[in-house]
Formats: structure tokens, sequence, C-alpha cells
């Protein structure tokens, strides 16, 4: 019950300012269409700079939270998902507005928001120490594996193809070496000075998200915001309690499935929301109503989506392994405040990791209740055109990236990159398996190296990196998470044909 | 691929297997070699996977990506070379408040969908360009202390 013990850090005056800031900017942010949660948190980095580490986690947490379930604003009163997590929650939560019943939507959503995001953040308060003293047995064989096992399960699973996404996977490693080697302090793939120190991790996050949305955006050329935003009527918030609580069926299996989703590295929360509302379309006896503006689509989908936020936390709070691209830029948060995180977080810094995690407990509540009373508000935030919404993102991205290291080499590799991934995602590659392979590789490294030593004195790299019943389940779930990925897009490819074929 | 753009994935592909041979080429070579085995590992698969999507291109079995239509690259242009100007030359030269003020008063005229023939646009434009400067010199400036290059006009 140590989480209990640092419950009061939560409500120092600054730490509580904070949190409430993250929580409103958070909802507004993510009920505009194009910042996606991810994108939203690296942006935040460099205003963490000048805060304390437990500070600016709380501010980054309360961030991602509420990203999440802000999206669900324009996903029910504009058809459009805020982030790729509310998709599931458009196909019921914007008939529901149609109808005139957008107030019990957005209000639905936010109460069964809440609620599967307090099942998943308890679930990171309990699971996360249990698994930070097993992970204490990892040496650097496994936690080798463990790195590869990063950027393959995100590589494959988070990308519509496997190739280019192993592919992206390896980019990312690969740009994690350039720079001097840390043992022998040779120059690596230095083309530039700008890369000189190596690439800074929060300029390439700024970069790697950001950018890419930026370019989207002029590629729409001058256009306004064309989707009309239905306005809602007053709903009586005790009648959208009871009926989320009064749907169990819904709400736990959401929050069920949101909270396992989540605790698998790579799998985020768009396919947590869908396959919750696909479950629970299968498992209610009302299955016909689903897709009609049925308030169980909207308690699933969005039930699960907040689900997965603390579980997602788990690998990277226990392992450093971030389980999303979303984790991803909170690691390099964590990083740029000199914690690492892994087994030791809780004993090295229980000050600064109790007080954040119970910062998104008390973030779930804050969300509920500010989401229930800005939500209609927050839904203009879409008329914002995209010609400034472009402009303010490309802003914050280059003053963010020099206030890094006041460098304006960062600022180069932020533009460098996101151009970059631009491109690469118009051509079927993923940001995110790019972005755990440039976070991972010094850790794949490091390890690597060290792990070699000991094998050059003791059992041979081949011995110690392919014994162990850890190195084999690490490996096993590598190649079968490659192998299944394999499978699911064949499988894809060949319904299609079968379908013209009877067509 | 019949609707995909070929040619796009064809040099887009051809592109990076390009870098994948050099980075494997030069991980190889270059000395000392202690301070490459890791890079050699990545950059065997990272060659090998480039190859294989660059083969698939050429042969016309890619399935994912859209590529890039001559409108979208006709909308894209101007936007890009404003945001690369800014970054790249503009930031350092003119100073960060000066070369921000400038291109996001250009973006937002480049892409604003308000008719430029009203004054009334344009003081819009005016008003949102010197908020927007306000709260970022706020933030940067004030909050965070961001020392940023000298400024073309002070």
């Amino acid at each position: 019950m140590d989480f209990l013990f640092y419950m009061g850090d939560v409500f120092t005056p600054i730490n509580f300012g904070l949190l409430l800031l993250g929580t409103i900017g958070g909802l507004i942010l993510g009920a505009t269409p194009g910042l996606s949660p991810t994108m939203t948190v690296a942006l935040m980095i460099p205003f963490t700079f000048k805060l304390e580490p437990q500070q600016g986690l709380i501010l980054l947490g309360a961030a991602y939270t509420s990203t999440v379930a802000g999206g669900a604003v324009s996903a029910i009163l504009l058809k459009i998902p805020g982030a790729p997590a509310n998709i599931a929650t458009t196909l019921d939560g914007h008939t529901m507005a149609q109808k005139g019943q957008g107030a019990k939507a957005l209000q639905v959503s936010f109460i069964a928001s809440a609620i599967g995001g307090l099942f998943g953040v308890f679930l990171l308060i309990f699971l996360t120490p249990v698994l930070a003293n097993w992970a204490l047995a990892f040496g650097p064989s496994e936690l080798f594996w463990l790195a590869i096992l990063g950027v393959t399960v995100i590589g494959t699973l988070d990308s519509s193809s496997v190739v280019k996404g192993l592919l992206a996977g390896c980019i990312g490693l690969w740009l994690a070496t350039i720079g001097f080697d840390d043992i022998m302090g040779a120059q690596r793939f230095i083309f530039h000075p700008a890369v000189s120190g190596g690439i800074n991790v929060i300029p390439a996050l700024i970069g790697l998200f950001a950018i890419p949305q930026v370019i989207t955006m002029f590629a729409k050329g001058r256009k306004g915001t064309d989707a009309e935003i239905i306005t809602v009527k007053r709903h009586p918030i005790g009648a959208a309690f009871r009926e989320v609580l009064g749907r169990k069926r819904a709400l736990s299996i959401g929050t069920a499935i949101g909270a396992i989703i989540g605790l698998i590295p790579g799998v985020g929360g768009q396919i947590a929301g869908l396959v919750a509302y696909d479950q629970s379309k299968k498992i209610s006896p009302e299955s016909e109503k689903f897709g009609t503006g049925h308030p169980e689509g909207v308690i699933a989908a969005e039930s699960a989506n907040n689900a997965m936020v603390g579980p997602s936390l788990v690998p990277l709070l226990t392992l450093s392994i971030p389980g999303s691209p979303t984790a991803a830029v909170l690691l390099g948060g964590l990083l740029i405040h000199g914690i690492f995180p892994g087994p030791t977080l809780f004993t090295q810094y229980p000050q600064v990791v109790w007080p954040f995690i119970n910062s998104m407990l008390i973030g779930q509540i804050l969300m509920c209740v500010f989401g229930l009373l800005i939500a209609g508000w927050a839904a203009n935030v879409a008329r914002v055109p995209p010609a400034v919404m472009a402009a303010v993102v490309l802003g914050l991205a280059v003053f963010g990236s020099y206030s890094v290291q006041h460098s304006m080499g960062d600022v180069y590799v932020m533009m460098a990159l996101g151009l970059a991934m631009f491109f690469l995602e118009r051509f079927g590659f993923s940001a995110a398996p790019l972005v755990l392979g440039l976070i991972l590789g010094p850790i794949a490294e490091a390890n690597f190296m060290q792990g070699s030593m000991i094998a050059n004195a003791t059992v041979g790299k081949l011995a110690y990196f392919f014994t162990g019943w850890l190195n084999w389940l690490l490996i096993a779930i590598v190649v079968s998470s490659i192998g299944y990925s394999i499978w699911m897009e064949l499988r894809q490819r060949r319904t299609p044909q079968e379908e013209g074929a009877t067509t | 691929m019949s609707d995909l753009p070929r040619t796009q994935h064809i040099a887009a592909s051809g592109l990076i297997a390009a870098i994948g041979i050099s980075v494997a080429y030069i991980s190889f070579t270059q000395e000392p070699a202690g301070a490459f085995v890791f890079p050699r590992l990545i950059s065997s698969v990272f060659a090998v996977l480039a190859i294989w999507t660059f083969a698939k291109a050429v042969l016309g079995r890619t399935k994912v990506g859209a590529g890039i239509s001559g409108s979208e690259m006709r909308n894209l242009l101007p936007g890009l070379m404003i945001a690369l100007i800014y970054a790249f030359w503009a930031a350092k030269e003119l100073g960060f408040y000066t070369a921000t003020t400038i291109a996001f008063f250009i973006l937002l005229t480049l892409y604003d969908p308000a008719p430029h023939g009203q004054a009334q646009t344009w003081i819009k434009r005016v008003l949102i360009t010197a908020g927007f400067m306000a709260v970022m010199y706020g933030l940067f400036a004030g909050l965070l202390n961001v020392f940023t290059p000298r400024e073309f006009f002070s």
C-alpha cells in the first residue's frame, strides 16, 4: 500500500495545479482532430524542463489520460475521432448525437472512461511492484531480448505491413547508434555536425509525431473544417451514471479487454476500443441496436480505451520497455529528468513514481468531472482551421526542440526526421516502431555488449544469449508475434481475393 | 497494385534500400570493429528488409501506402518550403521570434480558407499571429527562460 503513503503529494498546490492544467488542457487538445495523445505529450515535454521530475510527470500523465478521453468529444459531436483510440466511439456516439442525445453520449463516455481508467490505474498500482521485483532477475541477455521484443512487437502488431514495421524498427535502432560509441569512443555514422552527439530523443519524438501531422494539414490545402458540430441539449448527470452502471456487461467487457490489451506491448487503444465494441456487440442481447446509437457501444469503447492507459505503462515502469508510442514519449520525459525506469525505480525514486501513478488515479476523476463540464464547449476547438493548427504545431515543434539543449542542431534533426517520417508514412511505414527502435536501441546495445563480454569470459555468445527459460520465452514471443502478424496479413489479403472470386 | 503509385514506391523503397546497404557497408568496413558490433547486427537485418521491400515494389506487390497524389503535392509544397526555410535558415538568421512571426503569418495566409479580399480576414490573421506570438514569448522567454538566437530587429 505504498501508493497511499504518497497520496498527499498529489494535493500540494503546485502538483494539483499541474494536474488540473494537464487534465483540462488534455481534454481540449484531445478534442482537436489531428492532435493525437502521443503528439500532445511529445509537444508538452519541453514545458516540463523547469519542473521537478514529479511535477513534470504529473503534467504529462494527466495530459495522456485526458487526451484519450477528450478524443471522444469530436468523435461524438463531429464523427471525427480525436485520436485513433476513439474510432469505435464514433459508431454509436455520433448516432446518439444525431438523435439529439449528444449530451447523454458525452456524459456516458466520460463516466465509462473514468471507470475503465480507474480500473486500469489500480492494475498499474498493484501489478507494477510485483513485476518490478520479478524483473530484478533479468540479466543483460534477457534485457537485450526484451528490448528486441519491444521493437518487434510494435513493429509487427502496430503496422499494416510486417516487413515495413520491422524495417521501421531497424531504422530506429540504426538512428540510435549514431554518435559516439559508449565503450570505445569511436565516431559512428556522423554525417552532419548536428548529429555528432547522437540523436536526442525529445526533438526526434517531436519531429516524428508532430511534423508529419503538420505536412498532412498542408496537403489538404485551403480547407476549413466542414464538419457540422452538433449542439448538445442538457441531460441529467444522475441519469447518465445510472445508464452506465446499469449496463454492467458492456462496462466490464470494455474495462477487462482494455486492461488486458494495455498490458500487451504494441497493441494500442484503437484496437482496445474496437475489440471491446465488437465483443460487447457479440455478447449483448441487444446486439441489433449496436450502430444505431446504442449507449452500450459508447460504454464498451470508451471504458476500453481508458482502461488501457494504466496497464500500458506497466512494461515501461518495470522493465523500461515502453508498451506504446505514448509510453515511449513518457520514457523520454523520464530520461530528461535523469530517471531511468526499471526494476529499481520503486526503490530509488518512490517519491517520483508513486505521486505520478496516484496523479493518474485522481486525474481519472478530474477528467470525468471536467469532461462533463466542458465537453460541449471543447468541441468548438474543432472549428479551429487546420491552417492555424499547422502553424501553431510547427512553431511549438521548433521552439520545443530548440529548448532541449539550446541547439539549432536539434531543430534540424527534428525537421529532417519529421519530413522523412511524413514520406515514410505515405509508403506504409509507421512512426511507432521507429520511435521504439530509437529509444530501445541504446538499451539493446548496452546489454548486448555487456552480455557479449560476460559470454566471452564464460560460456560463449551463442550459449549465453540462447539458453535459460527466460531467454527462450522472450525469443518465442518475438518469433510468435512476427509469425502471428504474417499469418494475419496473409489472411487479410486472401479474404478480399476470395470475396472477389465469389462475386 | 494497379491503383497504387508504383513508381513512387520503387523510388521510396530504392532510397531506403540504398541507405540500408550504405549503413551495412559502413558498419562492416569502419574501424575500430569493436565499436560496430551492434550496428553490424542491426544493419544486416536493415539491409535485408530494405532490399526485400524494394524487390516487392519493383515487382508491383506493395500492398500498403497510398503514396502522394499530384494535388496533395501541389497543396503541401508551398507550406513545406516555408517550414523548411523557417527551420533550417530563418530561425537562426532572423531570430526565433521574428522568423516564427513571419512563418506563422505566411502559413496562415497560404492555407486559411477565408477570402483574401476582405479586410476583416487580414485583421483576423494579424490578431491570431500576434496572440500566438505573445503566448510563445510568455511560455518560452518568460516561463522556460529559453535563450534563442539574437533577433534580427534587436
